[in-house]
């Protein structure tokens, strides 16, 4: 019922949902520290949200389309990954904080003794976990037609291109996992909205510009 | 196929309407309120206004739980552990809602609509984007100019703190 | 599906929201009428570009305002009552009576 050409705003309604199920796992389970890690989970989107939707928007901008199949498509000549690497990386970073995986694992932190997921065990903590692995290959793979060419590349079909792309980001994601140090929501806040906005904000500027001219 | 589920979500969102009022938990209130407008957002993708109905549904997800936060932080009984009544002047405030309703219906069914003027474009998603990128900037203009001095106001009533007072406490 | 049954739709959430809107003490439970108010906006809105002008895009941009205006009134709404709990651990209209004349 829905057409192709609003893909990436219904990609950005859907990865929203991710908050409601992780504050609801938090709230509903009725224990102090789940409910603590579903607060920080908020707080989190609250600051990854908004540049991880400037990035969006900029590769909308830069395409001309909301279309994934169009996006991909515009980067016939130069991946979307070369002259966007602001929007880029801050696709990546918000894909790690959406997943709250690796370093931005503060709603599941060790200090909240597994935070949001602390009463989960059996069949819900299944689920649960395959929820979020499973937004975090989501997310990895609309990363391919977003930056990466989609399914561009020699000798290769373009479905296995593809493939190989999402499985380089997923690595790259889950090799960042125990690398980096847990980083504070509060702090990650400030960095999102004093550093990450106004750079988001310029790398639009600059592909509005191309764009246009 | 259209007409049955438009009916099923305007009774969906009607009820959980007003469910909001009717539930003591306040995450429950919140997440019927949430439930109301996703309905809203279906009934205007079955308009063909796919972009602004998913738009609803994102904004809404969103607003919903910021609104959550607040709601269980300002409220005596976030959970409904404890039933109480919330409520002033229940009476006054049924009449005055019930007339209004009757007279918006009776409104809505009497008045002689004007015959469709034009047909829908192919694409309504870039008849907005063209409308308010072109007749219609000067309201969005306007609109981002009141959606900065929001910003501005509303970090300044909230805050507790001056400007040069932490940030990284 | 016809425009009658959309505005009796919006009638009705705008009933409801009315309804809250003046019978809540809670000045959170409050906007939460005021918002299924301006949500009956928005499916008013869109049924009238619908079925009475789908020519022109003004009706979507009626929306767009609309939805607009209710993140804004939610963002101030929650100011005011943040600077208000601050201020006088108030958190019900009955006790911010100030103004009233």
């Amino acid at each position: 019922m829905l057409p192709w050409s609003i893909g990436v705003v219904w990609f950005n309604a859907m990865e929203v949902v991710a908050w409601v199920s992780v504050w609801m796992v938090g709230w509903g389970t009725n224990s102090a520290f789940p409910l603590v890690g579903g607060y920080r989970f908020l707080a989190q989107g609250l600051a990854y949200e908004l540049p991880h939707m400037f990035a969006l928007i900029t590769v909308a901008l830069g395409a001309e389309s909301l279309d994934f199949g169009e996006i991909a498509r515009a980067q016939d000549g130069l991946w979307f990954v070369v002259w966007m690497p602001v929007a880029f990386l801050v696709y990546l970073l918000s894909v790690l904080a959406m997943a709250f995986w690796g370093p931005f694992g503060h709603p599941v932190g060790h200090d909240l003794a597994g935070g949001a997921v602390l009463e989960l065990a059996g069949p819900d903590r299944l689920v649960f976990e395959a929820g979020r692995y499973a937004l975090l290959v989501v997310a990895s793979a609309a990363a391919v037609p977003l930056f990466l060419g989609g399914g561009a590349g020699p000798l290769l079909p373009g479905w296995a291109w593809a493939l190989v792309k999402t499985y380089l980001v997923l690595a790259l994601l889950v090799w960042v996992r125990h690398r980096l140090p847990v980083i504070r929501m509060d702090r990650f806040m400030t960095a999102a909205w004093v550093v990450l906005i106004p750079a988001t904000l310029v790398q639009m500027l600059v592909v509005g510009i191309v764009v246009l001219g | 196929m259209r007409t049955v589920v438009f009916w099923v979500l305007a009774l969906a969102a009607v009820g959980f309407g007003v469910a909001v009022f009717r539930v003591d938990s306040m995450a429950r209130a919140t997440f019927a309120l949430l439930a109301s407008f996703l309905c809203v957002g279906g009934t205007m993708v079955l308009l063909d206004l796919h972009y602004l109905g998913v738009l609803v549904v994102l904004m809404m997800i969103m607003e919903m739980m910021v609104m959550a936060v607040f709601m269980i932080m300002y409220m005596m009984n976030p959970a409904g552990l404890m039933p109480m009544s919330m409520l002033h002047n229940r009476r006054g405030a049924l009449i005055i809602s019930g007339a209004v309703l009757v007279a918006l219906v009776a409104g809505v069914w009497t008045v002689d609509w004007p015959e469709r003027a034009g047909r829908p474009p192919g694409d309504p998603t870039r008849a907005l984007g063209e409308a308010v990128m072109g007749a219609q900037m000067p309201v969005m203009i306007v609109v981002g100019v009141a959606i900065l001095a929001t910003m501005v106001s509303a970090v300044v009533l909230a805050t507790d703190r001056g400007r040069y007072d932490g940030g990284d406490r | 599906m016809t425009l009658q049954a959309f505005l009796t739709l919006a009638a009705a959430l705008f009933a409801v929201g009315l309804y809250g809107a003046l019978s809540q003490q809670s000045i959170v439970m409050l906007m939460m009428g005021l918002e299924l108010m301006i949500n009956a906006v928005l499916v008013a809105g869109a049924a009238f570009w619908f079925y009475l002008a789908p020519a022109s895009a003004d009706g979507q941009v009626l929306v767009l305002v609309a939805v607009t205006v209710m993140a804004l009134e939610m963002a101030m709404g929650f100011a005011v009552v943040t600077a208000l709990m601050r201020a006088r651990d108030v958190d019900v209209t009955d006790d911010a009576g100030d103004l009233k004349g």
